[in-house]
């Protein structure tokens, strides 16, 4: 087994929230020198700027996996992580047709961009990506996991757009691959708190929206490679693979 | 005041658990939050809310509502509208946002 410094969970320029300098190629080369190994892409309600990203790391030996951070109609935050462009294609339709329309205006909101790899803007997205889908949490555990993704109910200790603010408990029946606990939650604290089985794996990730962010918070996965495949079984602990939260 | 009534008064769909409307009516509480309908909720009120979720069921019947009223004329979930039913608590609809609902209920109730 070897371990990956992993972070699955960063937005880029595209989300309204993002800052204008979380370009792809400036999160490539942040994730490389703070000595990420795995990064994910997950911007607010599309996946628009994944593709490039992933390319970038490429290039560079950093693995970069495909995802999204999904608004459900109770507002909970989730992650969906995708093998491959198939997978994210067919999800990006799902959203584009259960975004709920809401013009951006970016002066409120921040700008949406899409940009290539030399930051010049290829595309702005109209639609407020802040907004919610209209289905619900068990719907769209449902759809990530028929496309064969990874679903993650994002930063579920926060007192807001949370799987426990928004739902008060655990959804009987709701089948996740991990929660993310945001990057000062105490894990046994946090477990004890929420009631949350021993075999759910915890992780954190960063929520990085500015360059700043990049790099601070991040979860060790014990797997063989740095793969799709061996990400899913490490947060499932398959086979003695696992996912450890580091101690500050 | 018993749920019926207000069923009644203001022209409420019964989405499910009819056998609770006999329920008695305390006050009244606006959230959409389920963790604070969780921690700050009274038994016996009347909980108006936009959530549709099968866990609005669970809650109201942890804290003991007299009933739920869905707004802005949205349906509920199936197993939301089951556990309606097996918990004895109304699931209540309008097509009226929370304020006008919230206010209507706030005026009949203190008559």
């Amino acid at each position: 087994m070897k371990q990956f410094r992993t972070d699955l969970h960063i937005h880029t320029v595209l989300s309204p929230c993002g800052d204008l300098e979380m370009s792809p190629s400036n999160i490539v080369s942040l994730a490389i020198n703070h000595g990420l190994d795995i990064i994910g892409i997950t911007d607010h309600n599309s996946t628009k700027q994944c593709e490039l990203v992933w390319k970038l790391g490429q290039n560079s030996g950093l693995t970069v996996i495909p995802g999204c951070e999904m608004t459900t109609r109770e507002e909970v935050h989730c992650l969906g992580l995708f093998e491959d462009f198939d997978a994210l294609r067919l999800f990006q339709n799902y959203l584009d047709r259960h975004l709920v329309f809401i013009q951006n205006n970016p002066v409120l909101f921040g700008y949406q961009l899409v940009v290539d790899e030399d930051e010049i803007i290829r595309d702005e997205i109209n639609n407020y990506l802040g907004a919610s889908l209209d289905v619900s949490i068990e719907e769209m555990e449902k759809k990530v996991h028929e496309l064969s993704g990874i679903f993650i109910p994002a930063h579920i200790d926060r007192p807001r757009n949370s799987l426990f603010s928004q739902l008060g408990f655990f959804p009987p029946g709701l089948n996740v691959d991990a929660l993310q606990i945001s990057k000062s939650a105490d894990e046994i604290f946090i477990r004890k708190k929420f009631r949350i089985n021993q075999e759910i794996t915890l992780v954190k990730f960063s929520d990085s929206h500015f360059p700043g962010d990049l790099g601070k918070t991040y979860t060790i996965f014990e797997m063989k490679e740095p793969t799709f495949g061996e990400i899913r079984k490490a947060l499932l602990k398959v086979d003695g693979r696992r996912a450890i939260i580091p101690d500050k | 005041m018993k749920v019926f009534e207000i069923v009644e008064e203001l022209g409420l769909t019964v989405f499910s658990g009819h056998k609770g409307l006999d329920r008695e009516i305390s006050g009244g509480y606006v959230s959409d939050l389920l963790s604070d309908v969780m921690g700050n909720a009274q038994e016996a009120q009347i909980w108006i809310t936009l959530q549709v979720h099968q866990n609005v069921m669970a809650i109201a019947s942890l804290k003991d509502l007299a009933a739920v009223i869905i707004v802005n004329g949205l349906e509920p979930q199936e197993n939301t509208k089951q556990s309606s039913d097996d918990e004895n608590i109304p699931l209540l609809g309008t097509s009226l946002p929370t304020f006008e609902i919230a206010g209507k209920i706030y005026q009949v109730f203190n008559r």
